[in-house]
């Protein structure tokens, strides 16, 4: 069985610039892969690609899924809309019936944490933190076997983070959907990931494969630690952060 | 309960509104009783002479008929404008070859000025409403034009992209993200020109001798009657605002209240 996701020798370039060049990489069913690297290494222009909302310069990308959903670094909640159209969106988008798709991003929205009592205000009525919870919502609404994250808690507080990272885990784990997460936060990949790969900012190209031990959700807190500062201390992450310091 | 008292909070705020453009009318009014006063009833006829003018044509038999004829030039005229500048401006602001072929038209329907038109609609279709409805469609359209166009390019194309990362279609996208986004361009273009459409009307229908309110004011002045022609300009006006406050101002209120929804109470407005 092909992995639903799989990148053949794929290539960007943008204004002239090349992003990256013979990027090859393959998302096993049921697996979430997280991408890591410094800002500049091309990692969201990778998830956009994926996603379907980039066409790559070079190369061949196949994607094998019924339904895809990303979260986004920022909400990206449509202002007009309420809180469950916004939350129902992608089923809307997709053709569901109005009741049902109501039903579907209640109980979305009630499992994410949102109240009720707010499902009909607009988003400029809701807490930054409201707006993410929605944003989680309206991407497990449709159900994915795909789905795309990208930096998707970078903006929320702590306490707010874990816990979208642990519903997601769940998410993931209930549903078995195969999952990329774009992320530059270490502690967020070896959550939430399966597989770790490092890109390099240099060239675009992956510098480190890792395949984290356990299950996302099994890991301990301890574990998680030890293992992030464990690559903290490792060569290739050395290379990463002075590569960076290097191309300021 | 709660989209009870929003409603009443509502509808308050709209009085509200209204209250404060009266006594801004109540001002007009004051300015233009002292210009009487100044320089008499020949020259400028006072509010209440006026009044009592507007009464008599109110009177009329043919009252109800001319304000028709006249507003159904100038509805019709400013629907087809809104229709055909939004649809034009929605196609030149996705496509660039549009607009680099459209943006030209716009400018020479703006440069030549209304009563050029008026003379050309005159040897085209004569005396009659076409006159009206076709220098209307003319000096209003380029305005929903430019509104249509500067919404779309200025559309939030993060939303965008995530719609289409959620496999909405095109339709779907123009419908849901766009169209809201374009409409806060359009309202202020569709509130000028409504206002426009009127004036420009009501000159078409002067020169063309076609009837309607501009037929009855070139009646009044060659019989030197001055409170029918302030009469008839106040009616006018008052149409004018009926069309912004009583239909647009509506429409906008009810279409965009999300943007209100965020801020807090006091800067409401």
């Amino acid at each position: 069985m092909t992995a639903p996701l799989v990148f053949s020798r794929v290539g960007h370039a943008f204004l002239g610039r090349t992003l990256f060049e013979d990027f090859d990489l393959a998302v096993e069913a049921g697996e979430t892969v997280a991408l890591i690297g410094p800002s500049g290494s091309g990692k969201t222009t990778i998830l956009q690609i994926a996603a379907g909302i980039l066409e790559p310069s070079k190369g061949r990308v196949h994607r094998a899924w019924r339904r895809q959903a990303v979260v986004f670094q920022e909400p990206r909640l449509i202002p007009w809309m309420t809180l469950l159209d916004n939350v129902a969106y992608g089923l809307a988008a997709r053709g569901e019936p109005k009741a049902e798709r109501r039903d579907t991003a209640a109980r979305l929205a009630l499992e994410v944490g949102l109240e009720e009592a707010d499902f009909q205000k607009y988003p400029a009525e809701l807490s930054g933190g409201m707006r993410q919870r929605a944003g989680v919502a309206r991407a497990l609404a449709v159900d994915p076997d795909m789905l795309f994250l990208d930096e998707p808690f970078s903006a929320t507080d702590v306490g707010l983070r874990r816990h979208l990272q642990d519903l997601l885990i769940a998410a993931a784990r209930a549903r078995g959907f195969s999952g990329l997460l774009v992320t530059h936060d270490l502690t967020e990949a070896v959550r939430i990931a399966d597989r770790l790969l490092v890109l390099s900012a240099l060239d675009g190209r992956i510098a480190a494969c890792h395949r984290l031990p356990g299950r996302p959700g099994e890991r301990s807190e301890r574990m998680v630690f030890e293992q992030v500062e464990a690559w903290s201390r490792d060569p290739v992450f050395a290379e990463l952060f002075s590569a960076r310091e290097r191309r300021r | 309960m709660g989209a009870v008292l929003a409603g009443l909070g509502w509808t308050g705020r709209y009085l509200w509104a209204g209250w404060a453009g009266l006594a801004g009318i109540f001002c007009l009014l004051a300015a233009w009783q002292a210009g009487h006063e100044i320089y008499g009833s020949f020259i400028l006829p006072s509010p209440a002479e006026t009044a009592a003018s507007i009464a008599d044509l109110a009177r009329r038999p043919d009252f109800g008929r001319i304000l028709r004829e006249s507003a159904g030039r100038a509805l019709s005229g400013f629907a087809i404008a809104a229709a055909l500048g939004t649809a034009t401006g929605l196609v030149a602001g996705y496509s660039f070859a549009a607009m680099r072929l459209m943006k030209p038209v716009v400018t020479v329907m703006l440069g030549v000025p209304p009563i050029g038109w008026i003379v050309l609609a005159l040897i085209w279709f004569g005396s009659t409403g076409g006159t009206a409805v076709m220098t209307v469609v003319i000096a209003s359209a380029p305005l929903s034009f430019a509104g249509a166009l500067e919404g779309v390019a200025k559309r939030d194309r993060q939303l965008d992209v995530m719609a289409q990362s959620f496999g909405a279609s095109r339709a779907y996208r123009l419908r849901t993200v766009t169209l809201p986004h374009v409409l806060s361009y359009l309202f202020p273009a569709w509130t000028t020109t409504a206002g426009s459409a009127w004036k420009v009307t009501v000159m078409a229908e002067l020169l063309s001798n076609s009837g309607g309110i501009g037929g009855e004011l070139a009646t009044a002045r060659a019989l030197f009657d001055i409170p029918q022609v302030t009469a008839w300009l106040a009616i006018t006006v008052v149409l004018a605002l009926a069309t912004d406050y009583g239909l647009l101002h509506l429409l906008r209120e009810s279409m965009e209240r999300w943007r209100s929804a965020g801020l807090p109470w006091g800067v409401k407005r």
